[in-house]
């Protein structure tokens, strides 16, 4: 295997094996769309083959219709952005009843994201979530920056984010894996994820926005209608790749879907050295909607480049040994 | 009387690399023409465009969106696209100051179109500031219909105004208002409208400009038989309909208001269904 540079060139598109799994769950190649960033996926089909990514990750449903909160909900800041949409949305009810029958007939593969405001409702969510045929995992956003209460952000206390992934394992079974989506707004990141995953998730998600804020020099006052907001884009992605590296150095065995400001093959190769099997792409889709698939495109190709006869064998190269 | 707003998700819409065939400074705008080939067949009035800004390295990760103003077929240049830009923002700079020949990523066409009278209607087109750029090719294909149009435009001063040349010949009658009274009437462009409603001299109000105005439009035409189409302006992230930040309350058919995406619900929108009262805020109970 070389060690960062290109190899003569032994594993070609024919021969490479792109495929990940998260838990039980098989995918064609490693890229997916990220919670929040690609709707339901129709607003995205104009632009690629939502047959030819990874996956879709929903955007994070709850149990009831939501609003979310008030404009604005935007502010560009320096590569990235702050968001406030409050999960907006249309409840689990009708998501399962429009958005997820369309995915499946496109032969998407699907992964759908929950949030809750109780450990109950995270329940009431995965039971309806497990009633559909043909979903491929469960990621369980328990890190949602945008509620009114920080105390709500389960994913920032240890025991709170353990009695929410106890509850959906015991109510999904071992059908579908539970990815838990953590934050990096916490003090100790692999003491949470150790916790989810002693709790029954078969992978983490990581990492969601990091929480942040914009003061409007017009008014000056916080420009968010919700004041503060998740910034994301190029800005966080070394935070991603800290708490990919971090977690995975504890939990080499536990699969991460990694995100956090990718944009490039590159971006996506780093987060897959430090440790993610799959690599969501959120973000960069809002400034360019062909980002996920030439993303893909570019991985794969830098993985051949690099030498790699398989997407597996990178995942967590950064933790190798010292060479001698 | 106007078609229903026509809504369409991305159908039209393609991403390409648009070459800038012509960039002129027009008062305190700057009229950018695009080449983009075949795509123009699939553009409306109403319709933006997303543009990627900042060049390969920029900080500013985001699209910027604009309204189409024109667009045309000619043997020379194949199918062209005219936006008019205010050189505000860091990235309305920088694509204000592209030359000739820069090749510049964009998606179009997005959003809702202007609907179109099936049948010879009186018009009137709204325009604020720089939001009459739509509205000049608005007019014209309202004209090709038989329509009668007459525009309104308005701005806080005379240099603000777009009303090119070229496009007061598309139009029946033409009235522009300053508030300082730097060019053409001193006041407000709402202000002719309720006595224009009164008289019967307008069906269809297409409007396009500020929030303010769009508003002020809708109360005047609130209890009366005229439609108002405007085109919204709200920030967004995407333009294409997944990042959720460009909502507005808007009243649906079932009585219920619902966060509506002004790129792709809008930016055409039917006046009369926005909650104008509650943008900015969160409406009561559940959707």
């Amino acid at each position: 295997m070389a060690a960062g540079w290109p190899s003569s060139g032994r594993h070609t598109l024919n021969t490479f094996d792109f495929s990940t799994t998260l838990g039980n769950a098989y995918f064609n190649t490693p890229i997916f769309t990220a919670s929040g960033c690609a709707s339901s996926g129709k607003e995205l089909a104009q632009f690629f083959d939502l047959r030819d990514i990874g996956a879709v990750v929903t955007k994070s449903v709850m149990n009831k219709p939501r609003y979310g909160r008030p404009t604005p909900r935007m502010a560009e800041t320096p590569s990235g952005m702050l968001n406030s949409i409050g999960l907006q949305g249309p409840g689990i009810d009708a998501f399962l009843a429009n958005d997820v029958p369309w995915l499946i007939e496109q032969n998407s593969k699907v992964i759908v994201s929950i949030a809750g405001e109780t450990v109950e409702e995270y329940a009431t969510l995965a039971r309806k979530v497990r009633s559909v045929v043909g979903i491929s995992a469960l990621e369980v956003n328990i890190s949602c920056p945008n509620v009114e209460n920080r105390g709500l952000v389960f994913a920032c206390d240890p025991e709170a984010s353990r009695r929410v992934i106890d509850g959906v394992r015991r109510t999904i079974g071992g059908e579908i894996p539970i990815i838990a989506k953590l934050s990096p707004d916490v003090t100790n990141l692999p003491d949470i994820a150790r916790g989810v995953v002693d709790a029954g998730a078969d992978a983490l998600a990581l990492i969601n926005t990091v929480l942040g804020m914009v003061i409007n020099l017009d008014s000056m006052r916080p420009h968010l209608g919700g004041k503060t907001g998740g910034l994301s884009g190029p800005a966080i992605r070394p935070v991603a790749v800290r708490a990919i590296y971090q977690v995975h150095a504890v939990l080499p065995n536990v699969p991460i879907l990694g995100m956090g400001g990718v944009s490039s093959g590159r971006d996506a190769l780093e987060l897959i050295l430090a440790g993610a099997s799959g690599v969501s792409v959120g973000t960069a889709s809002f400034g360019n909607p062909s980002a996920v698939i030439e993303i893909q495109r570019e991985l794969q190709d830098l993985l051949i480049a690099k030498g790699f006869p398989s997407l597996k064998s990178a995942v967590g190269y950064a933790h190798r040994a010292e060479e001698l | 009387m106007a078609e229903t707003i026509v809504s369409q998700i991305n159908r039209s819409a393609a991403q390409m690399n648009a070459t800038v065939l012509a960039n002129k400074r027009v008062g305190q705008y700057h009229q950018i023409v695009f080449g983009i080939g075949d795509l123009v067949k699939s553009c409306r009035p109403g319709n933006f465009v997303a543009i990627k800004v900042g060049g390969e390295s920029s900080r500013m990760i985001l699209r910027r969106a604009f309204a189409i103003s024109r667009v045309a077929e000619s043997v020379s240049f194949g199918g062209t696209m005219e936006l008019i830009v205010a050189p505000h923002g860091t990235g309305s700079k920088w694509l204000c100051a592209q030359a000739e020949g820069a090749e510049i990523d964009i998606v179009a066409p997005l959003g809702t179109a202007f609907g179109i009278p099936t049948e010879p209607v009186k018009a009137l087109l709204v325009g604020g500031g720089y939001g009459s750029a739509p509205l000049f090719g608005l007019a014209e294909v309202l004209k090709t219909r038989g329509c009668k149009v007459d525009m309104l435009l308005g701005a806080s001063t005379g240099g603000k105004i777009y009303a090119p040349m070229e496009g007061k010949r598309s139009v029946n009658s033409l009235k522009i208002y300053t508030e300082d009274g730097t060019m053409g009437e001193t006041g407000r462009v709402t202000e002719p409208i309720k006595t224009l409603i009164e008289n019967r001299e307008v069906d269809v109000i297409y409007s396009c400009g500020p929030m303010g105005m769009l508003s002020a439009i809708s109360a005047l035409t609130a209890g009366t038989d005229v439609v108002h189409q405007c085109a919204v302006e709200e920030a967004m992230a995407c333009g294409i309909g997944i990042c959720m930040t460009c909502v507005l309350p808007v009243m649906g058919e079932d009585g219920k208001i619902a966060m509506l995406r002004s790129c792709i619900d809008g930016p055409v929108m039917d006046g009369a269904q926005v909650q104008w009262q509650l943008v900015g805020q969160v409406p009561e109970g559940t959707p």
